[in-house]
C-alpha cells in the first residue's frame, strides 16, 4: 500500500487536533459575513465616534478646539503670502476713482480671504459712473479694480438741474453747466430719459442744422419737438421722428424754410406738413394775397 | 406511514434552504475518518433541459475538504458521542476554515447500524383517464410495508420500477394512460438509534442535518459509473470498520447491506498477530501490506518497532510473507460475507454482474485478484467521480462515499417523501382547522 496522504499533505487540512467547544463556536463566528463586518467597521466606527463625541461633551474641550481653529486659521490668512497692500484703480476717472476709493474704504494692509470681491464688484457697479468693474487680487498683494465708465451721450435738463446721461438713458453724474459739454444734445421734456436713443438718433440726422439747434424737448412723453433758436420748433410725430426731420431738414435746404418767419413746422400729419408763422408774417402774406388778387392795400 | 416520514420532510426542506444559501458541508463519518467538504451551488442546474455538462455534475464546487481521524466510531455507527461530536467538529472547522465561509447545514452519511433492504410492491387502479400526480401517490402510499420492528427507521425508500397495466420499467408514469399502476420500491431501514445519535452530534455542533444517507449507496454513486449503474453492478465500499455493498440497476439502487468487518480488522489482527501497538500495525499494513504472497515475499524482512523498552521485542523482523499471511485470511473473511450477501440478495440474476471495490481498504495491493477468486470475474477498483474542486488528496478511494455524498447532495433521487401526500390520507384534523378559521374570521 502506498502512503496516504503525505505526499498531499499541504493541499487539504489534514488535522488530528482536538477543537474545543468555545473555539469551534468563536471560529464559526468569526465567520459570519454580518459579525465580521460589525468587528471591523462597525465597531471600530462605533469606537472611535464615541471617542469623539466624549471628548467633544466637556465644554472645555469644545471652546478649546473652536479657539485652536481660529488660531490655525488666523495664522494662515495674516501670511504675507496672502496680503493685500495696496488698491489699483484702472480706466475710471480721477473723480470716480476717488468715489471707488471712498465707498470700498478698505485699509490696508487686510488679508485676501476678508476681501468679498463679489460684494465689492457691486459695490462698485452701483456707482452711476461706472458701467462694468472686474476685481482680482494680483500678484504681489494688489488689488486691481478694472473700470468701464459710462460715456455721457445726452444731458437731460429737468426740475432738479442739469444731469448727465449715457446712451441707454442710464445716469453718469451731474453735469456742471451746459458750456461743459457743447457737443452733447440737451433733452428735456416728461420721460426724456426714458427715449434717449431716439434722441441721439435725432441729433445725429439734425447734422445741418446743429449750429442753430438748441436741444430735443419730449411732449407729453410721446413725441420730440426740436427746438432751435428764434424760438422756432419742428414739431415730430410720434413714429418715423427721423424720417419727418430729414423731411424737413430737405425742406430747410430746399426752400431755405427755417430762415424764415416760421414759428413752428408742425410735421405730425406726415402727408400734411403745416407751418406756423408769426402774426406779422400772416399779416404781410394775407396782404400779398390781397394784391395778388387786384385788391388795394388797406382796404 | 406518514408521520414516520416527517423528519425526512423536514430534511429535505432544510436542504432546500441550504441551496438557497448555496453552501452546505458534506459529512462522511466514517469508522477511520470523518471526512468533511464543504460545497457551494453556484445556481446553474443542469437538470433543466435533460443532462447537462459532466452528466449531472455540474452545479456546485467543492471548496473546503478536511479530514480528522475518527474517534469513538465503531463498525460504522457511533459509540461515543462525545469523541465523534468533537471528531465531526474538528473535520467541520477545518473544511469552513480552507472554504473561508460558515457552513450551517450539513448532509451526512455513515456505513453501520445494521442496514436492511425491502423491496415492496403497490398497485392502484388509476381514478382518472391518465395517471397523475395523485395516482403516485396513492400506488406509494398503497405499498405493503413490511414488520420492520420497532426502533428502525426508514433511511431510503425509494420507487424503482412504475408499470402501467402491462408494461414495465417506467420512469415517469404520469399522463400516461392506463388502469392499474404498480410501483416496486426499494426501502432501506436502519437502528433508528444510530440516526439519533447522528443528529444529535450534529445539533450539537450547532449544524442543522439537512440530509442523511447511507454510505454505501453514496459510494456506489460516486464509484460506479453511468452504464454500471444502469445495467447493474455492485458496489463494495470497504471502510475501517464496516464493509457497505449496494446493488444498482438501472440507475436505482436495489439493495443494500453492510458487513461489521473492515480495514480496522486487518489492522488488528496484524496487532495481534505480530504482537506490536496498532499505530505500528497500521503502518505496517499500510506500506508492508498485500494478500499475494510470491518468493520474493520470504526474503523481504520488516522491522516491527515497537516502544516497550525490550530491545529484543522491539528490534524483532518478519517477513513480508508473514504478514500477507495473517492479512490474507481476514481480506478472504471479509470477501465471503460479502459473496454472501450478494448471493442473498440475488445478485447473480442480474444480467451484468460488475463488482466494483471502493473504500480505504481496497488500496491493498492484489485486493482485486483475491476479489475476482471469490465474488465473481468481473471486478475493478473504484475511485470516485472527479468533481469540481476536489483536492487531490481527497480523490482516493477512500473518499467514494463522501464524493458520491456531493453528488446525493447535488441531485437526490425522488425519495418516497418527495412525492405528494394522497388527498385521502392528509390528516382530518388540519381541515378541520381550516374551515373552523373560515367560520371565525368571516
Amino acid at each position: 500500500m502506498r502512503p496516504l496522504g503525505e505526499d498531499s499533505a499541504p493541499q487539504m487540512a489534514r488535522l488530528d487536533p482536538r477543537v474545543s467547544r468555545l473555539r469551534y463556536r468563536l471560529e464559526r463566528l468569526m465567520l459570519t459575513p454580518l459579525f465580521r463586518f460589525t468587528l471591523r467597521v462597525v465597531l471600530p466606527m462605533a469606537i472611535s465616534f464615541g471617542a469623539v463625541s466624549a471628548w467633544f461633551a466637556v465644554p472645555e474641550n469644545r471652546e478649546g478646539f473652536v479657539t485652536m481653529v481660529e488660531d490655525v486659521r488666523l495664522q494662515v490668512e495674516s501670511r504675507p503670502e496672502f496680503q493685500v497692500k495696496l488698491m489699483a484703480i484702472d480706466g475710471a476717472a480721477p473723480g470716480t476713482a476717488e468715489d471707488i476709493r471712498t465707498i470700498l474704504a478698505l485699509d490696508f494692509p487686510v488679508s485676501s480671504f476678508d476681501l468679498d470681491l463679489d460684494g465689492m464688484q457691486e459695490a462698485v457697479i452701483g456707482l452711476d459712473a461706472v458701467r462694468s468693474a472686474r476685481l482680482r487680487i494680483r500678484q504681489g498683494g494688489v488689488l486691481q479694480v478694472d473700470v468701464v465708465e459710462r460715456i455721457p451721450a445726452v444731458l437731460w435738463r429737468h426740475e432738479a438741474g442739469l444731469d448727465l446721461l449715457d446712451e441707454g438713458g442710464v445716469l453718469v453724474g451731474p453735469a456742471p453747466a451746459r458750456i461743459d459739454f457743447p457737443d452733447l444734445p440737451v433733452i428735456a421734456g416728461e420721460s426724456a430719459e426714458l427715449a434717449v436713443a431716439e434722441a441721439l438718433a435725432l441729433h445725429a440726422v439734425a447734422e445741418p442744422i446743429r449750429g442753430r439747434l438748441r436741444g430735443l424737448e419730449r411732449m407729453g412723453a410721446r413725441r420730440w419737438d426740436v427746438v432751435l433758436d428764434r424760438g422756432q420748433r419742428i414739431l415730430l410725430p410720434e413714429a418715423g421722428a427721423v424720417q419727418a426731420l430729414e423731411r424737413a431738414i430737405a425742406m430747410d435746404q430746399a426752400v431755405d424754410m427755417l430762415a424764415r418767419d416760421v414759428v413752428a413746422v408742425d410735421l405730425r400729419l406726415p402727408h400734411r406738413p403745416t407751418i406756423r408763422m408769426t402774426e406779422k408774417a400772416a399779416e404781410a402774406m394775407r396782404d400779398f394775397k390781397a394784391i395778388e388778387a387786384g385788391g388795394v392795400i388797406g382796404q | 406511514m406518514i408521520e414516520l416520514y416527517e423528519s425526512q420532510r423536514a430534511m429535505r426542506n432544510m436542504r432546500k434552504a441550504a441551496m438557497q444559501r448555496g453552501v452546505v458541508a458534506i459529512l462522511d463519518v466514517g469508522s477511520s475518518k470523518i471526512a468533511c467538504l464543504v460545497l457551494r451551488f453556484d445556481g446553474t442546474d443542469p437538470s433543466e433541459d435533460g443532462i447537462g455538462s459532466l452528466a449531472g455534475q455540474s452545479g456546485f464546487r467543492v471548496i473546503g475538504a478536511a479530514t480528522t481521524r475518527s474517534r469513538g466510531v465503531r463498525f460504522g455507527e457511533i459509540a461515543t458521542m462525545a469523541e465523534t461530536e468533537r471528531a465531526i467538529r474538528t473535520a467541520v472547522q477545518a473544511a469552513q476554515k480552507m472554504a473561508g465561509i460558515r457552513v450551517d447545514h450539513v448532509i451526512a452519511c455513515f456505513s453501520g447500524s445494521d442496514p436492511r433492504s425491502y423491496g415492496l410492491a403497490g398497485e392502484v387502479e388509476v381514478r382518472g383517464v391518465t395517471v397523475d400526480e395523485q395516482d403516485v401517490a396513492r400506488v406509494l402510499s398503497a405499498c405493503d410495508v413490511p414488520d420492520f420492528g420497532h426502533g428502525r427507521e426508514v433511511l431510503h425508500a425509494q420507487p424503482v420500477n412504475f408499470a402501467l397495466d402491462h408494461r414495465s420499467g417506467l420512469i415517469d408514469p404520469r399522463g400516461q394512460i392506463g388502469n392499474g399502476l404498480s410501483v416496486d420500491m426499494h426501502m432501506l431501514t436502519v437502528d433508528a438509534q444510530a440516526i439519533q445519535n447522528l443528529a444529535h452530534c450534529v445539533k450539537r455542533c450547532d449544524l442543522e442535518l439537512a440530509g442523511i444517507a447511507s454510505s454505501a449507496y453514496a459510494s456506489g454513486i460516486s464509484a460506479l459509473v453511468e452504464d454500471e449503474q444502469e445495467l447493474g453492478a455492485a458496489c463494495i465500499d470497504m471502510g475501517g470498520g464496516a464493509t457497505g455493498v449496494s446493488i444498482f440497476i438501472k440507475k436505482h439502487m436495489i439493495y443494500a447491506d453492510a458487513v461489521r468487518m473492515g480495514g480496522d480488522h486487518v489492522t488488528s489482527d496484524i496487532s495481534m498477530g505480530l504482537q506490536v501497538p496498532m499505530a505500528n500495525a497500521e503502518r505496517i499494513k499500510t506500506f508492508y501490506g498485500g494478500v499475494v504472497a510470491t518468493g520474493m515475499d520470504d526474503r523481504e524482512m520488516i522491522e516491527t518497532g515497537g516502544e516497550t523498552g525490550d530491545w529484543e521485542h522491539d528490534r524483532r523482523t518478519v517477513s513480508r510473507a508473514e504478514l500477507i499471511g495473517i492479512m490474507r485470511p481476514r481480506v478472504e473473511e471479509i470477501l465471503e460475507e460479502v459473496r454472501a450477501r450478494l448471493d442473498a440478495a440475488g445478485f447473480d440474476h442480474l444480467p451484468s454482474r460488475q463488482i466494483v471495490l471502493t473504500g480505504g481498504a481496497s488500496q491493498i495491493p492484489g485486493l482485486d485478484g483475491l476479489a475476482a477468486k471469490i465474488l465473481g470475474q468481473q471486478v475493478r477498483l473504484g475511485r470516485p467521480l472527479r468533481v469540481h474542486g476536489l483536492p487531490q488528496a481527497a480523490t482516493g478511494p477512500g473518499f467514494a462515499s463522501a464524493v458520491g455524498l456531493c453528488l446525493f447532495a447535488a441531485h437526490p433521487q425522488d425519495e418516497w417523501w418527495d412525492f405528494e401526500i394522497p388527498v385521502d390520507r392528509l390528516p382530518a384534523r388540519s381541515f378541520r382547522r381550516a374551515v373552523k378559521w373560515f367560520r371565525d374570521n368571516w
